[in-house]
């Protein structure tokens, strides 16, 4: 009944999987990189719970960390995105071949 | 009407499970709609949904200030970001195409055995990663003044990565206009 921390490791665990699957089986660059965010958020419910259980403040701050760095791969990832698009045309990652041989 | 201590603490743990399950059932339907959703517009709106309730799990768990930047950044910044993006991209004969790429099926099995791995360890875990000070449930206001302890953690113990946390952000800035910038002679003055 009661909430413990295992309840937080297995949800962010489920969201963990979820991300994944979005991230290897979709074909715009856009929901992967929403993907991205998912695990991310999955990464921070873990910190979050565990500080919480520890009554210590760091996981905190360090889930303040992982936020900022999701702020960089969003902003650099969508400059990618709209620089490709610039040069392709397509938004769709399986058309995106120019180092395949 | 005066509650006696045990009721209380009752009272806050059956809120406490409740609030978790219909936050965990929001989270993880959002995400899965996210990733099945033909539009992008749409899968970014249940992204939107999902990290609502990331943000809600962060106040159940004494987390206050993490959850207001969790809506602040990644709602108002990061999701408004990537709508802009959407914006700029047409997105409107993705209906008529495919959604998932030719690997989908081998992905899936792939995620398949990693989840199970993933099960394997969480399972075995259980017992391990519930604390004895998490028995007792901590008491109420225990974690008080979450934004003072998590600045003065911030600024002292960790100023180092906190620094070069805003030197990763100015390089994302400017990664990001250069690779964005238009390399047109007739549009560079």
């Amino acid at each position: 009944m009661e909430i413990t921390t295992s309840h937080y490791v297995v949800l962010s665990t489920l969201l963990l999987v979820i991300g994944s699957v979005g991230i290897l089986t979709r074909r715009n660059i856009l929901v992967l990189l929403m993907s991205v965010e998912l695990i991310l958020n999955a990464v921070n419910i873990n910190l979050v719970a565990f500080s919480a259980a520890h009554q210590q403040v760091e996981g905190q701050v360090f889930a303040i960390f992982v936020i900022t760095v999701a702020a960089a791969e969003a902003a650099v990832g969508l400059g990618i995105l709209i620089a490709l698009f610039r040069n392709k045309h397509t938004v769709h990652a399986d058309e995106i071949d120019l180092l395949r041989w | 009407m005066v509650y006696s201590p045990s009721a209380l603490r009752w009272l806050s743990m059956l809120f406490d499970t409740v609030f978790f399950y219909v936050l965990a059932a929001q989270i993880l339907g959002s995400a899965i709609m996210t990733i099945t959703r033909r539009n992008v517009v749409h899968a970014a709106v249940w992204l939107i949904s999902t990290l609502i309730g990331v943000a809600g799990i962060f106040l159940l768990s004494a987390a206050e200030f993490l959850a207001g930047v969790q809506v602040i950044v990644y709602i108002g910044g990061i999701m408004v970001l990537f709508l802009f993006v959407i914006m700029l991209v047409p997105v409107q004969e993705e209906s008529t195409e495919r959604r998932f790429a030719n690997q989908k099926w081998l992905a899936l099995g792939a995620i398949a055995m990693v989840s199970a791995m993933l099960m394997v360890v969480v399972t075995r875990g259980v017992g391990s990663m519930d604390l004895p000070a998490r028995a007792e449930p901590a008491p109420l206001g225990a974690l008080t003044e979450n934004s003072e302890k998590v600045g003065l953690t911030l600024f002292s113990d960790y100023l180092l990565p906190f620094e070069l946390a805003s030197v990763l952000l100015l390089v994302a800035i400017i990664g990001a206009i250069v690779m964005s910038k238009t390399r047109n002679t007739e549009t560079e003055s």
